[in-house]
């Protein structure tokens, strides 16, 4: 069995109408045997950016300790908050450093970037375990559920949701998703990031 | 050695199994054809069934090679492994309760299989294992179990027919067979369990779990077990046991199969949605009662 899989977990990123969503299960198991209904895998990253790392716990850990470091120390530097496209190839070229013996996690970023005009525009992107990226316009998923999520996904989204339906329609994809794969479930969390705010909510989910 | 006293045997499975054929290529009179598949109950008239087996010197090692997972988990036939099924006697009976939860690898196939095998009115297989040896070694077994009634006059009891199963899938030991079953049921004797599994292993007792979630449902089944249990403190043990094992174990789930077993025969309770169970009291938010270490209870000042 992949060390992939060896503590379970997803996460899903999708584009809105001026609104982006990222959303996780909350399960941390030790292969088949579940430990806890609680494992937080998504992390703020600025007021406008949000971080979800699927893959092996103990690297959730390290990776997420080791990119608040490198984005401290940006911010120090540019005196200024970083950009989600920077911040995607901060974490792409931190996971390539690590080419021949990688973190084994599948970064999903989601954001609002901001445009020349001085607005705000949605922005998710994904990588590999090795730092590939992958800016898409729809949606990205990633961990043991990465399957069942595009394919619910796929049948589900549709372009310029508002927030609301936005979170609608990621909670139902990730949920129904969850709940054909044995290594993740067990309670979700959804974050919609809109233009002005945050919303964060639980999702009950089934607990088996 | 063993392959060379295995091909020449004629008692061996292999070798039974290699004159089975023999004796059905030349037997003209019943085709297979004549009564469907080769694997179906139509050629008991040929005494058992026969079954294609590799055309290889030794068949035994070449199945191991492709379908026992002990030898080599990447390369094998996929079968169903993850389950929870437990079955216990008590004062009023047996009680069989079954998750319904089905796996190929980390993918859930399905949410809705029915893992009790009803046998005949008396007796009840659970299925963990291979659901399709499970399937057919069990229904093959209600076969026997009906020409037994008819020779005998009398129903099998549930030792019997519990030996009659394991003596069957002992003939075919390591050509694949995957079972881990508790054959239950009540005869002469009352209420009785038997696990009999592909190894060959048979065994009478009082309380029985088998499957990836067995541990989790041993746990709360040792724990609330008294053999003076009512009918109902009974059947809401082994709900309580299968929700137990779903919520831990990422390989079952989904819905609880119960069963109860009387003198009269068995009778289906019913079939519970683990997440329902989980809102309506069984979950751990229910027994802690909105307390957890986020927000714990008050402490009461001692003098």
């Amino acid at each position: 069995m992949s060390i992939m899989d060896h503590n379970g977990g997803s996460v899903i990123a999708m584009v809105g109408k001026d609104c982006v969503a990222i959303a996780s299960d909350l399960r941390l198991g030790n292969q088949a045997l579940g430990i806890s209904s609680n494992f937080q895998r998504i992390f703020p990253v600025t007021d406008r950016i949000y971080l979800g790392l699927p893959g092996l716990a103990t690297d959730v850990a390290t990776l997420h300790e080791r990119l608040r470091f490198r984005l401290n120390m940006y911010t120090i530097k540019e005196e200024r908050e970083i950009e989600p496209e920077t911040f995607a190839h901060l974490v792409s070229s931190t996971l390539y450093e690590h080419r021949f013996g990688p973190y084994f996690i599948e970064p999903v970023m989601a954001g609002m970037s901001k445009t020349p005009s001085g607005g705000l525009k949605p922005f998710i992107a994904a990588t590999d375990l090795i730092g590939c990226l992958n800016f898409a316009k729809d949606f990205v998923v990633a961990g043991t559920a990465s399957s069942k999520l595009y394919g619910v996904a796929e049948g589900l989204w549709e372009p310029d949701l508002e927030p609301e339906d936005l979170f609608e329609t990621i909670s139902q994809t990730l949920m129904n998703a969850v709940d054909r794969d044995a290594f993740s479930g067990w309670g979700g969390i959804v974050h919609v990031i809109t233009k002005d705010k945050v919303i964060t909510r639980t999702l009950k989910a089934r607990m088996d | 050695m063993n392959s060379f006293v295995e091909r020449y045997s004629t008692t061996s499975a292999t070798g039974q199994l290699r004159r089975a054929q023999r004796l059905a290529d030349e037997e003209d009179e019943f085709s297979d054809a004549a009564w469907g598949s080769s694997a179906g109950f139509g050629n008991i008239v040929k005494g058992s069934p026969s079954f294609m087996v590799p055309n290889t010197p030794d068949p035994t090692s070449f199945l191991r090679l492709h379908t026992d997972d002990h030898a080599d988990p990447s390369c094998r036939i996929k079968i169903q492994h993850g389950t929870t099924t437990l079955a216990f006697r008590f004062q009023g009976g047996v009680i069989v309760a079954v998750d319904s939860r089905a796996t190929a690898g980390s993918y859930i196939a399905s949410g809705t299989v029915k893992k009790v095998i009803e046998i005949n009115p008396y007796l009840l297989g659970t299925m963990a294992g291979g659901a399709a040896d499970c399937q057919y070694w069990e229904t093959y077994l209600g076969m026997h179990c009906r020409l037994h009634e008819l020779r005998n006059r009398e129903r099998i009891s549930v030792s019997a027919a519990s030996k009659y199963l394991s003596n069957l899938v002992y003939s075919y030991k390591g050509m694949g067979l995957s079972m881990g079953t508790m054959v239950c049921g009540w005869d002469k004797t009352g209420p009785a369990v038997f696990y009999v599994d592909s190894d060959g292993t048979r065994l009478k007792g009082d309380i029985f779990s088998v499957g990836s979630g067995s541990t989790f449902a041993y746990g709360v089944l040792d724990q609330g077990y008294r053999w003076d249990l009512t009918d109902e403190e009974a059947q809401e043990l082994g709900r309580r046991s299968i929700y137990a094992a779903g919520h831990r174990d990422a390989y079952s789930g989904n819905t609880c199969n119960l069963y109860h077993v009387k003198e009269d025969g068995w009778k289906f309770i019913g079939n519970y949605d683990l997440a329902q169970l989980h809102n309506q009291g069984y979950g751990y938010e229910h027994r802690v009662e909105g307390r957890s270490s986020a927000n714990p209870p008050e402490v009461v000042a001692t003098a």
